[in-house]
C-alpha cells in the first residue's frame, strides 16, 4: 500500500513496482478547471505502459476522454484509444447510464428486449435522471463490473481501471452509493447491488486520487474532499499537483521581489548586454516592466508554497505534474504519463 | 484572420433598469460565483437594489460577502459604497435546496398531505440529492425572488452540475416525468388501494410494474407510490411554475453572461453554452473571460526573449537577466496560447461581446476584491 512519502516515489520495495500495488481501480477527482480528465488519461497511459491493459472510463457524459485523445465522441463500448509507451493498451468507455441500466437488467434479471417498453414508459428516464442515487449506482456499478471482470481462463480482463470521476465537491456522495440509494432502497435488489459496488469502492483495490492546482480554492476543496472520504470510509489515494511551474529564479531573488525589492538596474544592464535594447526599446522601461513581472511571479510562487504546505498536512502522497507550455494536447498526455511513471508507476 | 470581438459593456447592462435578471453560467472552476458576486456589488454601488443568489459558494467568497450560514434567506451585505446617495443596496443568499423544496410542498399541499410527503423516505432522499434537484430548486428560487419584486436586479450563478446547462433542462425533465406514463403506473395501485392492483392495468403496464417490483422491491415501490400519490395534488403547480421560470429566462429583461477561462476545455464549453442559449432563445449578453494572463512587457517577444537568454547563458553572463528573460518568454507563450483560444471562440461566434479579467495572484477575500473585479470587468 501507499505510504505518505510526500512528493516522491517510494521505490524501496523489492517486489513493489508501483506506489499503488494492489490497486485496480483508480478514481480521479478534482475541482473543475484543474485538469482532472487530462490527469486521468495520463494515469491510464502510465499504468498501461510496458504491456498492460487499462480501461479508462468516464461517467459524466461530457466526452472528455474523446477530446483528450483527439477522437470523435465515444459510444457505449470499450474500445482501444491509445497505445502506451513500451506497449500496452488504453481502452476507453463513456458510460451511458441508460445503456448501463438496460445492461444491468439483462445481466442480473435476464430481462431482455424490454428496453423500448421501459424507455417509452419513462422508467429509464426516471431511473437515470430523477431517482436519487440510481444514476450513480449504475455508473459505479458498471465500473466495478469492469474491475472484477475475468476472461474464460479466469484472468482479469483489465490490469487496472481509471475513472474520470465527478468533481471534488461531489465525489464522496457519488462513491458512497449505499447511502445515496438509502431513500430508494433500504432492502431489496438495488440495496444489494449498491452494497456490492460499495464493497469494491471501499476495498484496498480502490484508490481515490485528487487533482489540484497550487491555488487556494482547489487546495481547500481537496483537503475537504480527503476529509470527507476518510469520514465515509473510502480509500484516499494520492494528490496530483497539476500545472506546476518551475520557480525559475533563486529563492533569495524571489523573496526580495515579494517585498518589492527587485533591482531593475542590474536587469537593464543585462538587457543591454543581450542586445535587447535598441532605438525602439528603452532599456530601463523594459527592465521595469520585467521587474514587475518578476514581482507578480514571486508573489504567486510564495502563495504556491503556502498551498503546498497546506497540502502536506493531509498526509497523502503527492505527485507533481508540470505545466505544459503547449497545453494538454496528445503529446502533452504522454509527457504527463512519463512524469507519473517517474514518480509513482514505474 | 485575427478577429476582434466586440467589447462587452458591463455597465450598460447593469445600469439599464430593464435588466432584471443576470444569469452567470459556465463550466466548473472558471470563477462563475465570483463573477456573479462582483457584478452584484458593482450594480449595487451604481444605485441598483440587487440580490445575488448563489448556489455553492466557496467559503471565502461567502465570508467576503458576510454570509455565514446557508439559510435560504437574502441577507443584507454591509460595506457597499455609496449606498446612501445612489439608493443601491446588495443582498446575498445561498440556496438551500431541501428547504426550498419543502416550502413548495407546504405551499401547494394541504397540511396532512404535506406531512405525508415530507416524511416519505423517497422524498427525503430526492430533495437532498444533487442530481437535478439543485438545478430545479435554483430556478424555482429565482422565480420566487422575481415574483416578490423586492429587488430590481437578481444576479444568479448556476449550479456546478454534471452539465452546466442542466438548470435549463431540469424543470422540463421533471415536468416530463410528472406528466409521464410512469406516474400513472406508480399511482394507479395506490389509487385503487389494493395490494395486487397491478392486475387492473393493461399488459404493458403490468409488465413494467412487474419489473419494477422485481428490481426495486415491493417496499420501495410502496414508498415511491405513496410519494407520487401525495405529490399528485401539487403536480399542476410544479409544471406551471417550471414553465413560468423558463419563460422568465427567455424574457428581454434577462441577460445571460457566459463565464470562461482562456483554456481549451472552458472555451469549448463556452461555445457550447452560447449555441444552446441561442437554440433556447435565451438572451445572451456576452462572454466574460477570467484569469487572462497579460505580459507587462509585450513588446519583447517570446522568441527574442528566449534567444537572448540562451545567448547570455552561452556567454556565462548576467545569469539573473537570463532567468528573467526565460520567465518572460514563458509568460508570452501562455498569453499567445490564451489569445488563440479566444480567437477560436470569436471566429465561431463573431458577434458575441467579450470582457476580460486579468489573472490575480490571490483569491478574492473581501468586498474590496470583488469591487476590483467589477472594475476590471467594466474596463
Amino acid at each position: 500500500m501507499s505510504q505518505p512519502t510526500g512528493g516522491r516515489a517510494g521505490s524501496n520495495g523489492e517486489a513493489r513496482d508501483t506506489d499503488w500495488d494492489g490497486v485496480r481501480l483508480h478514481v480521479v477527482s478534482g475541482k473543475g478547471g484543474t485538469g482532472k480528465t487530462t490527469v486521468a488519461a495520463a494515469l491510464a497511459l502510465a499504468l498501461a505502459a510496458g504491456g498492460r491493459k487499462v480501461l479508462l472510463v468516464e461517467v459524466e457524459g461530457r466526452q472528455g476522454i474523446a477530446q483528450a485523445f483527439d477522437l470523435p465522441p465515444l459510444p457505449y463500448e470499450e474500445r482501444k484509444v491509445a497505445v502506451a509507451p513500451g506497449g500496452g493498451d488504453v481502452y476507453a468507455l463513456a458510460i451511458d447510464p441508460e445503456e448501463a441500466m438496460l445492461e444491468y437488467l439483462e445481466m442480473f434479471y435476464g430481462i431482455k428486449r424490454v428496453g423500448k417498453a421501459l424507455t417509452r414508459m419513462g422508467v429509464v428516464d426516471f431511473a437515470t435522471t430523477i431517482a436519487p442515487g440510481l444514476r450513480d449506482v449504475l455508473v459505479t456499478g458498471k465500473t466495478s463490473e469492469a474491475v472484477r471482470r475475468r476472461d474464460k481462463l479466469g484472468r482479469r480482463v483489465y490490469d487496472a481501471v481509471v475513472m474520470d470521476a465527478p468533481p471534488t465537491g461531489r465525489i464522496s456522495r457519488f462513491l458512497n452509493v449505499t447511502q445515496e440509494v438509502a431513500g430508494l432502497a433500504r432492502v431489496g435488489p438495488i440495496k444489494n447491488h449498491a452494497d456490492l459496488v460499495r464493497g469494491v469502492l471501499a476495498s484496498p483495490e480502490t484508490a481515490v486520487h485528487f487533482v489540484t492546482l497550487l491555488e487556494e480554492m482547489p487546495v481547500q476543496e481537496t483537503l475537504d474532499g480527503i476529509e470527507e472520504l476518510r469520514t465515509t470510509g473510502l480509500p484516499v489515494g494520492g494528490v496530483f499537483v497539476n500545472m506546476v511551474r518551475p520557480a525559475g529564479l533563486p529563492e533569495g531573488v524571489l523573496a526580495a521581489a515579494c517585498r518589492g525589492g527587485f533591482d531593475s538596474a542590474e536587469l537593464a544592464l543585462g538587457l543591454k548586454a543581450a542586445g535587447l535594447t535598441d532605438a525602439r526599446a528603452d532599456a530601463s522601461a523594459v527592465a521595469e516592466a520585467l521587474a514587475r513581472e518578476v514581482c507578480e511571479h514571486a508573489l504567486r510562487t510564495e502563495l504556491e508554497k503556502r498551498e503546498r504546505g497546506a497540502l502536506e498536512e493531509a498526509d497523502v502522497p503527492r505527485y507533481d505534474l508540470p505545466l505544459l507550455p503547449d497545453g494538454a494536447d496528445l503529446a502533452g498526455l504522454y509527457e504527463l504519463a512519463d512524469a507519473l511513471r517517474a514518480q509513482c508507476v514505474t | 484572420m485575427t478577429r476582434t470581438a466586440p467589447a462587452l459593456d458591463i455597465d450598460a447592462i447593469l445600469d439599464d433598469p430593464d435588466t432584471r435578471i443576470i444569469v452567470c453560467c459556465g463550466s466548473g472552476g472558471v470563477g462563475k460565483t465570483t463573477t456573479a458576486a462582483a457584478l452584484g456589488l458593482r450594480a449595487a454601488e451604481r444605485g441598483r437594489s440587487v440580490v445575488v443568489l448563489t448556489v455553492d459558494p466557496a467559503r471565502r467568497l461567502a465570508q467576503a460577502m458576510g454570509l455565514t450560514e446557508l439559510d435560504n434567506t437574502p441577507r443584507r451585505v454591509h460595506g457597499v459604497d455609496g449606498a446612501g446617495e445612489a439608493g443601491g443596496e446588495l443582498h446575498a443568499m445561498m440556496l438551500d435546496m431541501k428547504r426550498t423544496f419543502d416550502e413548495i410542498i407546504e405551499a401547494h399541499a394541504d397540511p396532512e398531505r404535506a406531512r405525508q410527503i415530507l416524511t416519505n423516505p423517497f422524498y427525503q432522499s430526492l430533495s437532498s440529492s444533487f442530481s437535478g434537484t439543485q438545478e430545479y430548486m435554483a430556478m424555482e428560487k429565482l422565480g420566487q425572488l422575481r415574483r416578490s419584486d423586492e429587488w430590481d436586479l437578481i444576479v444568479v450563478d448556476t449550479p456546478p452540475s454534471r452539465s452546466a446547462l442542466d438548470f435549463l433542462d431540469a424543470p422540463e425533465r421533471l415536468g416530463r416525468f410528472l406528466d409521464g406514463r410512469l406516474i400513472r403506473i406508480l399511482t394507479a395501485p395506490a389509487k385503487v388501494g389494493g395490494r395486487s392492483a397491478f392486475k387492473l392495468l393493461n399488459a404493458g403496464f403490468g409488465m413494467v410494474a412487474g419489473i419494477l417490483t422485481k428490481v426495486i422491491g415491493a417496499q420501495v415501490l410502496r414508498d415511491i407510490q405513496m410519494f407520487v400519490t401525495a405529490l399528485d395534488a401539487v403536480f399542476g403547480g410544479f409544471r406551471q411554475r417550471a414553465e413560468q421560470t423558463y419563460r422568465l429566462l427567455q424574457a428581454p429583461g434577462t441577460a445571460f453572461v457566459v463565464v470562461a477561462a482562456p483554456e481549451r476545455d472552458a472555451m469549448r464549453e463556452a461555445s457550447y453554452f452560447v449555441e444552446r442559449l441561442a437554440d433556447e432563445r435565451m438572451p445572451l449578453a456576452g462572454l466574460v473571460v477570467n484569469r487572462v494572463h497579460r505580459p507587462l512587457a509585450p513588446s519583447l517577444s517570446a522568441a527574442r526573449s528566449s534567444a537572448a537568454a540562451e545567448d547570455l547563458d552561452a556567454r556565462g553572463e548576467h545569469e539573473l537577466t537570463a532567468a528573467v528573460l526565460r520567465l518572460h518568454a514563458g509568460r508570452m507563450q501562455l498569453a499567445a496560447r490564451e489569445q488563440r483560444q479566444q480567437e477560436h471562440f470569436t471566429s465561431a461566434h463573431p458577434t458575441v461581446p467579450i470582457a476580460q479579467v486579468p489573472a490575480m495572484p490571490e483569491d478574492v477575500h473581501d468586498l474590496a476584491g470583488l469591487r476590483q473585479i467589477g472594475q476590471l470587468l467594466a474596463s
